[in-house]
């Protein structure tokens, strides 16, 4: 009985939560109430996952009214994989956060944190589990009000000006989403995604269709964060909470880009995407802009949190560039991307999250010679740094591999240059952070010591994720070579 | 316990060493025992896999699926036998140098140096084990990954630099150069495994076969071929037991040896020879011989002088794989066994005079002979076995050299073989004449006392120049044991 109605669960469950969570008023029951129901969002988003393994797509018909009129939750291969990827995070970025919000955001405001929370993470499960475009839209903005709010909670005054940059970006966006779709119900006279597929193909010559093409791909691009539309991103990233952070980089980015997937593969179908619109040469092209730009510039920066933000906007760049190739391959690439830098920049954020707690702050100065006074935080960084870079046994190696494959199965070998060009820069900023912690002498009365275990223990279980999935990849390839097939056969 | 299981064991035991060294911080003792008993286990369990090897027995062992048609196997033939031996006995010589290096320089982090010694040891017998490209790779990365911290040991402002150089290049290539090519590979045949006659005949033709040898063997920067060899000297750097034996034989040589096994077991010595494409390989290799041999003369520091005749000593194992024929592939194999021990063995006398001494440049080492006699004396067997004259290992491995080259047709490497060896007596021997014929400076008449290093470095530095003479006598079993390398 309960099982049928676990998609509609999945966001209920969050969504009601949330308003209790400011009715608790004490940060302990918010934070346990927060803990519980990330949890049980996590094991549904398991469970969902497992459903559609075994007996494919679900369709779930909201309030019991049948598509294409009523809203529809349909989980696919595609969806149910990044569910599990944003319920994860969302349950292990939660665990962490009690003493983290407790000295980042400050007391008073800490069930205001723990309701933007679940708010938040609501609205990235709607996105991804909605059939409907015009729902998308809906959850889109839930999840981007809260993280307004979530950003804007960060104990420097510039996250102030961080969230309303990132709330005027976030806006034009989500419009341009929404003009997007207003436009194809206009043409179509469905918001139902399946149905829209349906009724595109037919009139996609119509200026129409190319109008709402070009609003939704630049729209989405904004809120995903695609070189040269990122400039919201880096203050975000380097002025909100840590905990914030660490769940926006591993979850928002991603749920944006899993749209952009829907709206290329599935609504417009990767003939019309491709082949009418040629989208892959300008993916491709801002994609690499992405990485060897992002990477550049991350290796000037001396804080810690905007040097990962501005590898974040390279890292994007891989997942768009698996996606420009339009093969199996590629999108597979795209996809394991998504799910492996989830890995990587959570588990690094939230060891800066670490630092932060201990030391007060996460600039390059401040982590001379952490490896000593904080030698598993530290750890933690190198190990998700090597990640990064792409070192064999990590999930980064996992990613590019599948890169370089499609680079060649395309015929476009002297992508694979860019490729690992990217890597090579990001071998020089994540080995600055090396040598500032193992090599340089701790300045006087620096603070020693770890940070509390209840952080520790989900930084790692992070970081060790990134070397399991890096060897077993019997999962995570298995999922995202299945949705890549699922997405591009269903297009064609 | 059956051969494949012996291969996991000798994987395991120096991870487990590691783990026990980091358990052991704060108490010397105990760190240095687990060390020993770890290299004295580990070099057990590889040595009682060699008589199997030696019968023709190929043992290996999936030990998991890593991508679809992509396994993490380990399988030991020849090439990697013999590396695994010279890696894990010069380690226990070498633990015990460490022992009488370290504390007699009074070192800081010693922990992290002893695991971090571990772990490469543990990455270089992964490489000699290794039963395809991908797993190769893995450990290859594992070993510059391990070997960082020690290069940057003493956290100064030149060894940072210095393992910036090392890492840079050494992280830069292989990711630049060597991935694309495994990538490649793979995409060419749909496999990366080893087999004997190689795996790209009949994949991949004309002009691209070079270009994949140059990725090839550029990718693998440990293999020093210049340009591509300024991290050797920079690594100079790190503590002497470092240099010794990971950058005069396991790093070094795990760079060679995977230059080897991908001519041999990737490409196919044979298809390299018809497809003509790769034959630039060993104009570089005999240039970088030469070149790096007039370099090494020039450097006063013993330590830079030694980097650099490892640079000129690899490109003989690339020139005797680059001639593409039985006798000179045979040939570079063995060179990696005689050169390890004959290099080892300077770096371990450059090691004792530092710490006996504190002199690091040859223009100070003026009778340096009658204050340590064992020492220059083992140093001055060392000379000769890296020369290569009888009766030290060295001089087989170039005889089959340049048997190789005479056979190939390529006499022009002959005489850069000769021309080689003659400069390595101009920069190795001054060292010991200088030592034992001159007064020391400001000594006057006064009759030098004999002060050597302290017994622990004292020891293994004698061994392993035994050991110089010893290769001499039992070069044939080394010989019977590589030959099926060379496919005839």
């Amino acid at each position: 009985m309960i099982a049928a109605h676990l998609p509609a669960l999945q966001i209920v469950v969050p969504l009601v939560s949330a308003p209790l969570c400011v009715l608790l008023v004490k940060a302990r029951l918010a934070y346990a109430l927060a803990l519980v129901v990330c949890w049980v969002a996590f094991a549904i988003s398991v469970l969902l996952l497992g459903q559609v393994l075994d007996s494919g797509v679900i369709s779930y018909r909201l309030g019991g009214w049948a598509p294409p009129w009523g809203i529809e939750y349909r989980i696919d291969p595609v969806n149910a994989y990044v569910l599990l990827i944003v319920a994860a995070i969302g349950a292990l970025v939660i665990t962490y956060a009690k003493p983290s919000v407790a000295r980042e955001v400050g007391s008073g405001r800490e069930a205001l944190f723990y309701t933007s929370y679940l708010l938040c993470l609501t609205g990235l499960l709607g996105v991804t589990i909605t059939g409907d475009a015009f729902n998308i839209f809906v959850f889109l903005e839930i999840s981007s009000l809260s993280s307004y709010v979530l950003i804007s909670l960060g104990q420097d005054r510039r996250a102030l000006t961080a969230s309303f940059r990132y709330l005027i970006f976030g806006t034009i966006g989500a419009t341009f989403f929404l003009i997007g779709v207003g436009l194809l119900y206009q043409a179509t006279g469905t918001l139902n995604i399946a149905d829209m597929a349906n009724r595109v193909a037919p009139i996609e010559g119509s200026r129409t269709v190319q109008a709402a093409f070009a609003f939704m791909a630049v729209g989405l691009a904004v809120k995903a964060a695609l070189f040269p539309l990122h400039a919201w991103l880096p203050n975000a990233y380097a002025y909100a909470p840590s905990v914030v952070t660490a769940f926006l980089a591993a979850t928002a980015t991603k749920v944006s880009i899993y749209v952009l997937i829907r709206t290329y593969f599935t609504i417009f179908g990767h003939d019309f995407s491709f082949e009418v619109m040629t989208l892959g040469p300008v993916l491709m092209v801002l994609a690499i802009a992405a990485m060897l730009i992002g990477s550049t510039i991350s290796i000037f920066q001396d804080d810690v949190k905007r040097l990962l933000a501005y590898s974040s906007v390279a890292q994007i760049g891989y997942m768009v560039l698996g996606l420009s190739f339009d093969t199996v391959l590629g999108v597979t690439g795209g996809m394991l991307h998504l799910f492996n830098h989830a890995l990587m920049k959570g588990g690094l954020f939230l060891a800066l999250g670490c630092v932060f707690y201990r030391t007060g702050s996460v600039n390059i100065e401040a982590m001379k010679g952490l490896g000593h006074r904080m030698p598993w935080t530290m750890a933690a960084i190198v190990a998700g740094g090597l990640s990064l870079i792409g070192v064999p046994l990590t999930v980064g190696f996992i990613s590019k591999w599948y890169l370089l494959l499609a680079a060649i199965d395309s015929g476009m070998w002297w992508i694979s240059i860019f490729i690992l060009m990217a890597s090579l820069l990001a071998i020089i900023y994540v080995w600055r952070l090396v040598e500032a912690a193992y090599l340089s002498p701790s300045p006087e009365n620096a603070p020693a010591g770890e940070a509390p275990l209840i952080m520790l223990i989900p930084t790692w279980v992070l970081v060790l994720a990134n070397f399991y999935f890096g060897v077993d990849t019997r999962v995570s390839v298995g999922v995202a070579t299945r949705a890549a097939e699922f997405l591009l056969g269903a297009g064609s | 316990m059956s051969a494949p299981d012996l291969i996991l064991l000798a994987l395991v035991i120096p991870l487990v060493g590691a783990v026990l060294i980091l358990m052991s911080e704060g108490r010397p003792n105990q760190r240095e025992f687990v060390t020993l008993t770890t290299a004295v286990c580990l070099f057990a369990v590889v040595v009682s896999l060699v008589p199997g090897v030696f019968h023709g027995d190929r043992p290996g062992i999936t030990v998991w699926e890593m991508l679809p048609g992509l396994d993490i196997r380990f399988e030991i033939e020849p090439l990697g036998m013999m590396f695994a031996c010279i890696a894990s006995g010069l380690w226990i010589l070498n633990s015990i140098y460490s022992i009488g290096y370290m504390r007699a320089k009074n070192e800081s982090h010693q922990t992290r140096f002893y695991a971090c010694f571990a772990i490469a040891i543990f990455g270089a017998l992964g490489v000699a084990t290794a039963g395809n490209m991908m797993t190769l790779f893995i450990f290859y990365e594992v070993l510059t990954v391990s070997t960082y911290p020690l290069v940057a040991h003493s956290g100064t402002a030149e060894a940072r630099r210095s393992g910036r150089v090392y890492l840079g290049l050494l992280l830069g290539s292989s990711i630049g150069l060597q991935l694309v090519a495994i990538v490649w590979t793979w995409f060419a045949t749909g496999t990366l495994d080893f087999r004997e006659g190689g795996i790209l005949e009949g994949h991949i033709q004309g002009p691209l076969v070079g270009l994949m040898l140059l990725l090839y063997v550029y990718g693998i920067g440990k293999a020093a071929l210049m340009p591509l060899h300024r991290w050797l000297p920079a690594a100079m750097v790190a503590p002497t037991p470092v240099s010794a034996l990971l950058h005069a034989v396991a790093v070094v040589k795990a760079g060679v040896f995977t230059v080897l096994k991908v001519i041999v077991y990737i490409f196919g010595a044979e298809f390299l020879r018809e497809s003509g494409t790769g034959d630039w390989l060993m104009y570089i290799a005999g240039a970088t011989v030469l070149l790096a041999s007039f370099v090494a003369m020039t450097k006063d520091n013993l330590k830079a002088r030694l980097a650099y005749s490892t640079v000129s000593q690899l490109s003989y194992v690339i020139l005797g794989a680059a001639l593409f024929m039985p006798f000179s592939v045979v040939g570079a194999g063995m060179h990696i066994a005689m050169h390890a021990v004959g290099k080892i063995t300077l770096f371990f006398c450059a090691g004792a005079i530092y710490v006996a001494s504190g002199k690091t440049e040859i223009s100070d080492m003026k009778g340096i002979g009658k204050v340590m006699p064992v020492t220059l004396f083992a140093f001055l067997i060392g000379s000769i076995s890296v020369i290569g004259l009888p009766p030290m290992g060295g001089s087989w491995s170039k005889y089959y050299l340049a048997l190789g080259a005479v056979d190939a047709g390529e006499l022009v490497f002959v005489a850069v073989l000769m021309i080689s060896s003659l400069l390595n007596v101009a920069y190795l021997l001054p060292v010991v004449g200088r030592g034992y014929f001159t007064n020391p400076d400001g000594a006057g008449d006064v009759k030098p006392v004999i002060k050597e290093a302290p017994i622990f470095c004292l020891v293994p530095l004698c061994l392993t120049a035994i050991g110089c003479v010893v290769m001499f006598f039992y070069a044939d079993q080394l010989y019977q044991l590589l030959k099926p390398i060379g496919g005839g």
